[in-house]
């Protein structure tokens, strides 16, 4: 599958009106390019990708105007990798509490590494 | 430039909103498993960049050399004038708009990190976070700008403008001639990203993209 057809099966996708897809902040872009690493790679097919991202964006509660889509795309990326055993939830739980951590601990300018979070 | 860390004043860049740590977790371990390299995900998130955010800062330069009474709005609160055309930025950073003339061109660099307009730009360019270009943009930018194929009058002057977490720069180029007939969507489209940043030049008219 190219990768024109991947953004053509994003049902919800914020997009330009010359079709690319549109980012409000830089980790959407990085959640969205791990996920077509991730495809590209046959970690998971693009038919339980979309399974996985239908399913979060239809969860109860979530905001009518799509304003919470990458929210939903994380969330999805987050539970494919658990379901699938590629990274447990615990794993990827206790790394970004950590990553939160390191970001506190660490002095505007200065690469925020890891190890920061003491 | 300030830096210091009020947290109770400011906001600042390190603090990572639960999805940018999830992200950031995500990266990790993959990189680890090897399913994942970073570079290739830099690669694929470039070939987006330069189509995402740029469109928002190039209506805001076309409006200011429209009209003269939002030019001298954005010259003076650059962070409402943004605002006022529904661009803002989700941490809360101030905006200053730098407008180019016949003796000043501005650059704009973050030295430290890579602090950028978002709400305007975009996404960085990757050579916006590279040392190189942060590190050389302010020892040298004739040179710098020479790499970018900009070449300037030797008298015009250069300003650099070091971007901080809360404070960041949009570059006014200036409006090149023969574009009195255009309206401001076809002017807007000979404002590129770089041109904003200071990198670039606004297009010509006939180079229109």
């Amino acid at each position: 599958m190219s990768r024109c057809e991947t953004l053509a099966d994003s049902p919800g996708l914020p997009v330009s009106t010359e079709g690319e897809p549109v980012f409000a902040e830089p980790w959407q872009a990085q959640a969205f390019a791990m996920t077509v690493r991730l495809h590209e790679q046959c970690v998971f097919t693009w038919a339980q990708w979309a399974e996985a991202l239908s399913r979060e964006v239809h969860r109860p509660g979530r905001a009518v105007d799509g304003a919470d889509y990458f929210d939903c795309w994380v969330a999805a990326l987050s539970s494919l990798l658990s379901e699938r055993g590629v990274v447990s939830e615990a794993e990827q739980s206790v790394l970004s509490d950590r990553w939160a951590r390191a970001a506190e601990a660490t002095p505007h300018g200065m690469p925020i590494l890891l190890e920061n979070a003491g | 430039m300030s830096h210091d860390h009020d947290d109770h004043h400011h906001h600042h860049d390190n603090h990572f909103s639960p999805m940018e740590a999830r992200v950031r977790a995500l990266e990790t371990i993959l990189t680890q498993k090897g399913l994942i390299d970073p570079k290739a995900i830099d690669a694929i998130v470039e070939t987006y960049e330069t189509n995402i955010g740029p469109r928002n800062g190039a209506r805001v330069v076309a409006k200011a050399w429209a009209e003269p009474d939002f030019a001298d709005w954005l010259k003076r609160d650059a962070t409402a004038a943004i605002a006022s055309l529904g661009y803002t930025g989700r941490q809360g950073e101030h905006m200053r708009a730098v407008f180019n003339d016949g003796e000043t061109h501005n650059l704009v660099v973050c030295t430290l990190c890579s602090c950028y307009p978002w709400s305007v730009l975009g996404l960085p360019p990757v050579w916006y976070k590279a040392p190189a270009y942060r590190s050389r943009a302010v020892i040298d930018p004739r040179g710098v700008l020479a790499e970018f194929g900009v070449t300037l009058p030797g008298g015009k002057k250069i300003r650099v403008w070091d971007s901080t977490a809360e404070l960041r720069y949009l570059v006014v180029p200036e409006r090149p001639d023969g574009t009195d007939g255009l309206d401001q969507e076809a002017l807007a489209d000979l404002v590129t990203r770089d041109a904003m940043i200071g990198t670039g030049l606004a297009l010509e008219p006939e180079a229109r993209a």
